[in-house]
């Protein structure tokens, strides 16, 4: 049993000079078989584990990943969370996420320093304002914060924005969502594992899936590089090489993944207390608690799975950025990186079932599955547990590109790539 | 930055490409004749392969001609170049 997180065990442990803090989670040897097994220890994974074993009482679960947990994406985004999307159904499974944020350091007993501290969106043109205003009507009507901000107030909130009229990309206005925030990116990865370990779940790290093991079209296992693992329900929660993975089980997917660039700056003291996107210059960028500016590049257009990107999309993503900062010019960048993104046509999710019995799917976040996290995971558990998708991410089914009932948040949700 | 060899205009530098995605994907001759699943997959289903990728690239801020390449989507390196329409050189 694992040891709870409290004011007290720091200071238990301080008496020890922190030398005797338990590990998070064990390091599990693969069993022969379990009930479930999710393919990709990443955010997504790691938290349809726990939901699973939490919610809905399934414990029997192994979490493979192929590197290590908070190595892939997890590690790699702008922390930024929201849930202030245009369509119904994108706006109820991001608010479900946002939701589950609020509460989610106590319920998993580990603080992923999630900071509401306000998420701008800036508009730049009319038809941006009137976007904008069309964007917070709807999530009025869904029950999300939003309000509409003139140039006064996004003056008064980010006094270091470019504000004046004579700004080459004026800023006319902008929408705020003040729930959203940013989180620590690397504790949601560690905190999910530690809380599913706890639960029983086994993490299992450095096991590659190299194939899917399928008996009269249904699942009935994982070929890994340590050895075959049953299972009767397999999950691929694999973002950037969902295509690769599901390939595995003859599946083909409407995705292309894309590398997508982030950087940050040296350490600056506080300086920017909120979150700033802009979609019609392309950026985004907020203060971490150590002082770093985090900035969210774009998408390059080819097909991408080297976790790098191309120069000429941050040098147009740091123009912008100094366009709308122009106290920022002389800031220098210390890390660049780049993950890999699977891109829908629609820019929204696939969570659901597959045509093979037992095997289900959970991709397509594209640029924004941070956000989505606990969300996303809970969802795709509920999926998994019972065999149906839960009215959530009914409307997220791979059958949506058949039928052509598709939700094209593509520009419609802040930051279009 | 990738340096990409126009057919027509030689070595060029990456900014001036914009990127078509997969090669090899004709319109059906006779959509009314094809299911939605038939439809779907030539609307939106791609091959996202991690490793050699037929690809359409365009020279848009140069002859604005197009063209195929084959490329690695792991190292990004180009492997060869082809016209529109033909058909793609053998690899080993």
């Amino acid at each position: 049993m694992k040891k709870k997180y409290s004011i007290f065990s720091i200071a238990r442990n301080a008496l020890t000079s922190h030398a005797n803090w338990q590990a998070a989670w064990r390091s599990s040897d693969p069993k022969k078989a379990y009930d479930v097994i999710i393919i990709g220890g990443g955010g997504h994974g790691l938290a349809t584990a726990y939901y699973l074993a939490k919610t809905f009482g399934i414990s029997n679960v192994a979490v493979l990943e192929k590197g290590w947990i908070g190595g892939g994406n997890t590690g790699r985004n702008t922390t930024i969370v929201r849930s202030n999307y245009l369509w119904d159904e994108s706006a109820r499974i991001y608010e479900k996420s946002l939701k589950l944020w609020e509460s989610l350091s106590q319920d998993i007993n580990y603080n992923v320093m999630f900071s509401q501290r306000g998420v701008l969106n800036l508009g730049h043109t009319l038809q941006d304002m009137r976007d904008i205003e069309r964007r917070s009507n709807a999530n009025y009507l869904n029950g999300i914060d939003s309000e509409v901000l003139t140039t006064a107030d996004v003056a008064r909130l980010v006094p270091i924005l470019d504000t004046s009229p004579d700004a080459r990309y004026p800023i006319l206005g902008a929408s705020l969502q003040k729930r959203g925030g940013v989180a620590r990116h690397d504790a949601v990865a560690w905190g999910f594992a530690r809380a599913a370990d706890q639960l029983g779940v086994d993490i299992i790290q450095n096991c590659e899936v190299t194939g899917i093991q399928r008996n009269e079209g249904r699942v009935s296992g994982v070929y890994t590089s340590r050895g075959t693992i049953n299972a009767s329900n397999v999950g691929i929660v694999t973002a950037g090489h969902s295509s690769t993975v599901a390939e595995m089980a003859g599946l083909r997917l409407p995705v292309e993944s894309h590398p997508l660039q982030a950087l940050v700056s040296e350490p600056l003291k506080p300086i920017l207390h909120t979150v700033v996107m802009s979609n019609a210059v392309h950026g985004y960028i907020s203060q971490s608690d150590k002082g770093e500016l985090v900035i969210g590049a774009g998408v390059d257009s080819y097909v991408g799975y080297g976790q790098r990107g191309s120069f000429s999309i941050i040098e147009g993503n740091l123009s912008a950025i100094v366009e709308l900062f122009p106290a920022f010019s002389r800031v220098r960048m210390l890390r660049q990186w780049g993950g890999i993104v699977d891109v829908c046509p629609d820019a929204c999710p696939i969570i659901g079932e597959t045509d093979v019995r037992g095997l289900y799917i959970n991709c397509g976040w594209g640029t924004g599955g941070f956000k989505a996290t606990p969300g996303s995971g809970w969802v795709f558990a509920h999926t998994i547990a019972t065999g149906q998708p839960h009215a959530l991410n009914a409307p997220f089914s791979i059958k949506r590109f058949n039928t052509g009932a598709l939700i094209d948040e593509h520009g419609a949700a802040g930051v279009a790539h | 930055m990738l340096q990409i060899e126009c057919p027509w205009c030689g070595p060029r530098d990456q900014s001036e490409f914009s990127c078509g995605g997969e090669a090899h994907i004709s319109r059906p001759l006779e959509p009314d004749a094809l299911d939605d699943i038939e439809w779907a997959d030539y609307l939106f289903f791609r091959k996202n392969p991690c490793g050699r990728h037929y690809e359409q690239w365009c020279h848009i801020f140069g002859c604005r001609r197009w063209f195929n390449a084959i490329r690695d989507t792991v190292t990004y390196k180009f492997i060869a170049y082809y016209e529109m329409g033909a058909n793609p050189p053998e690899l080993d």
